[in-house]
């Protein structure tokens, strides 16, 4: 491979970035100008994305696309590389990236210019996250990450928006600095930083219980898990609506792919030893937030709430360790990246016309907007989990996997099964059925055209992907064999050392 | 010709669900319906050929879901249970349609029901025709959705909300169990294909496993995490608490829905799994309990309904019961066989009230009835038709099926055979008495409704009476000429290996009594309804004056509504308040992220103070450091 596609894939969006900084004239011509340029370089990336997809061979299990660079001389490699499950999560962040821009230009109204940069940036450092192959690099993103998003939350945001922007910044900073002391003793033990080194070589033992929460205290955060879990409504509430859908499609994603790779991949004891530990963090945090999310009364924090309870979900398929665990978990991460998305979509829809974000201001909006109210049904069956939508696939082969490591948790964990429907229909009754109540609503206009495509397509694909998932378990397959059997055979290692 | 009979509904459902504007509210009307009955006579060319020549097939449309030893298809299979379910579902569906285009004539939304109404066909269809567990799932939540749209269809109406959201999550309180059950199914089997488990299923029947702690039988459990997600769509005593409400919807729907086909797809599951039921005594006992209750409980509160088609719901939910003991005494084919008979008699009732409730323009409370048989006499005569149907007048097909159920119970000679047996035939003299009070008070006596004229009393258009006609003919005739393939002498040959039965359906005569008495009350039950509720209704008067905390207890349903709300709902509710505020607020974010600042705040509050500025603030400082530095060198 001679043509560094993913340089490039991680490149344009900044190049774009940088395009729409330098772009000059009247202040109508840069704001029109930006908009083109944003457009444009996102969704190249995603063609190119779609390129990659397509030449990535799923066959194999080792990284592909590797790109290798010195960067400081014998302590950091810029190692780039992906495999079956990375290349999916640059899909996703691809594909979820032009239909922010999208909305963010028809909703943002001030700073364009500088919101579309943020926006590019962000989708650079979120692309370098999966790709990087080195711990300081992947660090670098995945920390990077936070700037932009503090800011479009900081600047573009509601009312409370500097306080849910510090609770962020201070939730996700603990754990950061924990993984960065953890990557120093990683070279400090081995002398590398290289993922493919490092995943082949095995950690001392004694090492790995203190990296392992290190790395979690991160990941925990991100994901976000019970109890660190209460920046996250407060963020979603206070964040654009296009801000809120980054944080839920991708960001939130970043930390099961760091759970996948990392934690299992370098510390396959400690993680071993903590998976009861995982296992009820996440029942409960499938539970109390569900029981949580039954009670909001703002829109948004409902649905950030739901969102804490599927991550559950993809924890505990992770940690199960089986194969239908963990591609479960994996698929249900894009669903909830498709669905999570289109359901905050959906609130800013009704924000964008009646600035009011509340259950209680809305009524009977099928009255008004028919093509609204059934999209936003199908995003509600996706959320709670039918059969036939993406949702299903995931949470089901989620449930099939962890059923066979641990009765107890898939039993609980299938509550959150039927909490689901309840805050979700409860949700859609209150909002789009019954008496128009308040007459501003009789004023509603249906969906516009963007909207119209952004939501159908996403609807789309999140029946698409519930009666075909194929495409995408075919992709993490050999990968997910290859996460499973490294595992195994590391920890089977460890044990028998100690046995003997 | 399977992909006919389960696409078509599927077509007729986008076209007028996507389409219906377009091409008006009359061609979307005509275009599903007549799709759908296209799926219906197939579905009966279908049943002849698996009849006749022991068609069986078994088509993958393609993958579904793959994930290391996991897979399942899309699939249609094809034997003489499906053909069975088919028919019911397609035929009864078709009419069902038909009659549609008549009761709903006034609705802006027609397209919109339509396509609904054919999606539900479809989910059932693919319920119905599954290879396997996780498709057998796919429909079974496809129906509850749909059942969901369709109870909801008025959205305007709060009530009909609520009841949609309740049907559902009761629904799926019961897909939890079914599901629990598919993961234990896979966990042991390794698959999810029927025959497959089935084929396992006798190796597995000494298997022990440790379940929350609890030492069970492998087989035992799975068929009772299985029996409760039957019990939830078939509304079963604890999880039938949606079904009542779920009279909500347009009354074709519940003559659809709630009547003919979803309801009974608990019962077709448990058939279904007859090779693994068969091999866990426990569990038929307990679906045997289950029916018996379900079947004396439910019609003890129709006996004092006022809500005609409330009435008509309770006694499904009875007449399931039947199915489900039937089921459980190990009389699958009768199960079956009252299935079908049940899906005519009981969707022509519903269809029947539907045009009472037409006539009496959207009146539904039978004490606002009476004295209209004149003027309404084909409805008329279609209610008669469905309650001797239902009630089991000899000759009538009810009479076949439900009569088979008794006698089958009795034959078992076992405890629970003879206690089915009892409960079987009380019921059925509950189920007379409240069906004729229904026909009396609703067509005879006094004319009590003051809103509509007499004379303004009308029966509905044709479009309503033929298919209510159509299955009048069913509700007369199917028991008579189903009986021997059912369940007849041959029977068995034609489920072949549909059904499995353990041991030899034992062919005795019951004696000669218990073959009488049935009819016999049945048809008593008749004068003497007549007498207690037109004649002389003091009696009845005088009955809940007396026994008035029974009659409380009968009208409230038991108080199950009242008792689950308690119990659960607010609670639950209470709780989700409680760790929203107690939880994240006031724990969480007080001593996680506010605490913090709040400290660095209080520090640094502090530390602003040691910033004096006075020169020999400093300077005391560093004296006093010093000095405990010399100490400390000299000290050690």
């Amino acid at each position: 491979m001679n043509f560094p596609i993913l340089s490039a894939i991680i490149s344009i969006p900044a190049i774009g970035a940088i395009f729409i900084l330098i772009t000059q004239g009247s202040e109508k011509n840069i704001e029109k100008n930006s908009k083109y340029v944003a457009i444009f370089s996102s969704i190249v990336n995603f063609l190119l994305s779609l390129f990659l997809w397509f030449s990535f061979d799923k066959t194999i299990s080792d990284f592909q696309f590797i790109e290798n660079k010195i960067w400081i001389n014998g302590f950091i490699n810029f190692q780039l590389g992906i495999d079956g499950i990375s290349i999916l999560f640059i899909i996703l962040t691809t594909f979820i990236t032009p239909i922010c821009i999208f909305s963010g230009i028809s909703s943002i109204k001030h700073k364009i210019k500088e919101f579309l940069i943020a926006i590019l940036v962000l989708e650079t450092l979120m692309l370098g996250v999966f790709c990087s192959l080195d711990l300081v690099i992947f660090y670098l993103f995945f920390e990077g990450g936070l700037i932009p998003m503090f800011l479009i939350i900081g600047i573009w945001g509601g009312s409370r928006r500097v306080y849910s922007a510090f609770k962020f910044f201070l939730f996700t900073l603990l754990g950061s600095v924990l993984m960065l002391v953890a990557i120093i003793s990683i070279y400090w033990i081995t002398g590398s930083t290289d993922v493919i080194k490092l995943l082949n070589l095995t950690i001392p033992e004694k090492y790995q219980y203190l990296l392992w929460l290190a790395f979690f205290s991160s990941f925990a955060v991100k994901m976000p898990m019970w109890p660190v879990h209460t920046w996250l409504p407060d963020a979603h509430v206070e964040a654009p609506t296009t801000g809120s859908v980054i944080l839920a499609a991708i960001l939130l994603k970043m930390a099961g792919y760091g759970f996948i790779r990392f934690s299992l991949g370098l510390f396959p004891v400690a993680s071993d030893y903590f998976t009861p530990f995982i296992f009820s963090l996440s029942v409960i945090a499938i539970i109390y937030t569900s029981l949580v999310a039954l009670m909001q009364e703002d829109m948004k924090k409902l649905i950030a709430y739901s969102s804490v309870a599927h991550m559950g979900f993809v924890s505990i398929g992770i940690f199960s360790l089986t194969k239908q665990g963990m591609e479960g978990s994996i698929i249900q991460m894009l669903s909830h990246g498709l669905i999570s998305a289109a359901l905050f979509l959906c609130v800013g829809v009704l924000y964008d016309r009646m600035q009011s974000r509340a259950i209680s201001s809305y009524s009977g909006l099928v009255n008004v907007m028919p093509k609204y109210s059934l999209v936003f049904m199908i995003f509600t069956l996706g959320a709670l989990g039918l059969p036939g939508t993406s949702g299903f696939v995931g949470e089901f082969l989620i449930l099939v996997g962890v059923f066979q490591k641990s009765i107890i948790t898939a039993f609980f964990a299938s509550f959150g099964v039927i909490l689901g429907a309840a805050y979700m229909l409860w949700l859609y009754k209150r909002i789009i059925f019954g008496k128009i109540l308040n007459s501003e609503l009789k004023k509603l206009k249906d969906l516009n055209k963007t909207e119209f495509y952004i939501l159908y397509l996403l609807a789309f694909l999140v029946l698409f992907f519930g009666f075909y998932p194929e495409p995408l378990l075919n992709t993490i397959d050999i990968s997910i064999d290859n996460v499973i059997k490294n595992y195994q055979v590391d920890l089977n290692l460890f044990l028998s050392q100690r046995n003997n | 010709m399977e992909y006919a009979i389960l696409f078509l509904p599927l077509f007729s459902s986008i076209i007028s669900g996507f389409f219906g504007k377009r091409i008006g509210e009359f061609y979307s009307q005509i275009i599903s319906s007549i799709l759908v009955a296209i799926s219906g006579i197939l579905s009966v060319i279908l049943f002849y050929k698996v009849f006749v020549n022991d068609y069986s097939s078994n088509k993958i449309i393609f993958t579904w879901i793959t994930s290391g030893n996991f897979n399942s298809n899309w699939s249609i299979y094809i034997d003489s249970l499906t053909v069975v379910m088919l028919v019911v579902v397609s035929l009864i569906s078709s009419l069902i349609h038909f009659y549609s285009i008549g009761y709903m004539s006034h609705d802006p939304h027609k397209p919109r029901f339509m396509s609904y109404l054919s999606l539900f066909t479809f989910s059932m269809l693919t319920l119905v025709t599954a290879d396997n567990f996780l498709q057998l799932f796919f429909g079974w939540e496809g129906v509850g959705l749909c059942s969901y749209l369709l109870i909801g269809f008025w959205y305007k109406k709060s009530s009909a909300n609520a009841a949609a959201i309740k049907a559902f999550i009761v629904n799926r309180v019961g897909d939890f169990g079914f599901a629990i059950g598919i993961f234990l199914i896979f966990f042991f089997y390794k698959t999810l294909n029927y025959n497959e488990v089935f084929a396992m299923t006798p190796y597995f029947i000494t298997k022990e496993i440790v379940f929350l702690g609890l030492n069970l039988n492998l087989i035992t459990l799975i068929c009772l995490m299985l029996f409760i997600g039957a019990m939830g769509k078939s509304a079963q005593i604890f999880l039938h608490t949606w079904l009542p409400d779920a009279m909500e919807g347009p009354t074709p729907v519940s003559a659809l829905i709630h009547a003919a086909t979803m309801v009974t797809a608990g019962v077709f599951l448990v058939v279904r799994c007859s090779p693994i039921f068969e091999y866990s005594q426990f569990a038929l006992n307990v679906v045997t309990v289950v029916g018996m209750t379900t079947a004396f409980f439910a019609a003890t509160i129709a006996l004092v309904q006022n809500d005609i088609k409330k009435i008509v719901a309770y006694s499904t939910c009875s007449q399931l019961g039947y199915m489900f003991f039937a089921a459980g005494i190990g009389a699958y084919h009768v199960a079956m066989f009252h299935l079908f008979t049940h899906a005519f008699f009981k969707a022509l009732l519903f269809l029947g009230s539907g045009c009472v409730i037409h006539s009496f323009k959207d009146e539904q409370d039978i004490r606002l009835m009476g004295g209209v048989w004149r003027k309404i006499p084909y409805t008329y005569i279609l209610m008669i038709i469905g309650t001797l149907a239902l009630t089991g007048f000899p000759f009538l097909s009810g009479y076949y099926s439900k009569d088979a159920i008794i006698e089958f119970a009795y034959s078992k000679d076992s405890l629970i055979g003879y206690s089915a047996t009892f409960i079987g035939v009380l019921t059925a003299f509950l189920t007379s008495i409240y069906s004729w009070r229904l026909i009396f008070k609703t067509f005879h006596g006094k004319y009590n409704n003051k809103e509509n004229n007499l004379n303004s009393i009308k029966d509905s258009t044709l479009i309503m009476l033929i298919p209510s006609f159509l299955l009048a003919m069913g509700a007369i005739f199917v028991g008579f000429i189903f009986k021997e393939i059912f369940i007849g002498k041959e029977s068995l040959d034609f489920w072949g290996k549909a059904i499995f039965f353990l041991g030899d359906i034992s062919h005795e005569h019951p004696p000669t009594w218990l073959l009488i008495l049935t009819p016999l009350i049945v048809t008593l039950s008749i004068p003497l309804s007549y007498y207690v509720y037109i004649k002389n209704d003091k009696i009845t008067k005088y009955l809940v004056l007396k026994y008035n905390f029974l009659y409380n207890f009968l009208l409230n349903k038991w108080y199950f509504d009242e008792l689950y709300t308690f119990i659960f709902v607010q609670p639950l509710k209470k709780i989700g308040f409680f760790l929203w505020k107690k939880g994240d607020l006031d724990t969480i974010d007080k001593y996680g992220p506010d605490g913090v600042s709040k400290i660095i705040k209080i520090i640094s509050n502090k530390a602003v103070n040691f910033q004096s500025g006075y020169l020999y603030h400093y300077a005391f400082v560093m004296l006093l450091s010093f000095s405990i530095l010399l100490t400390y060198l000299i000290l050690r």
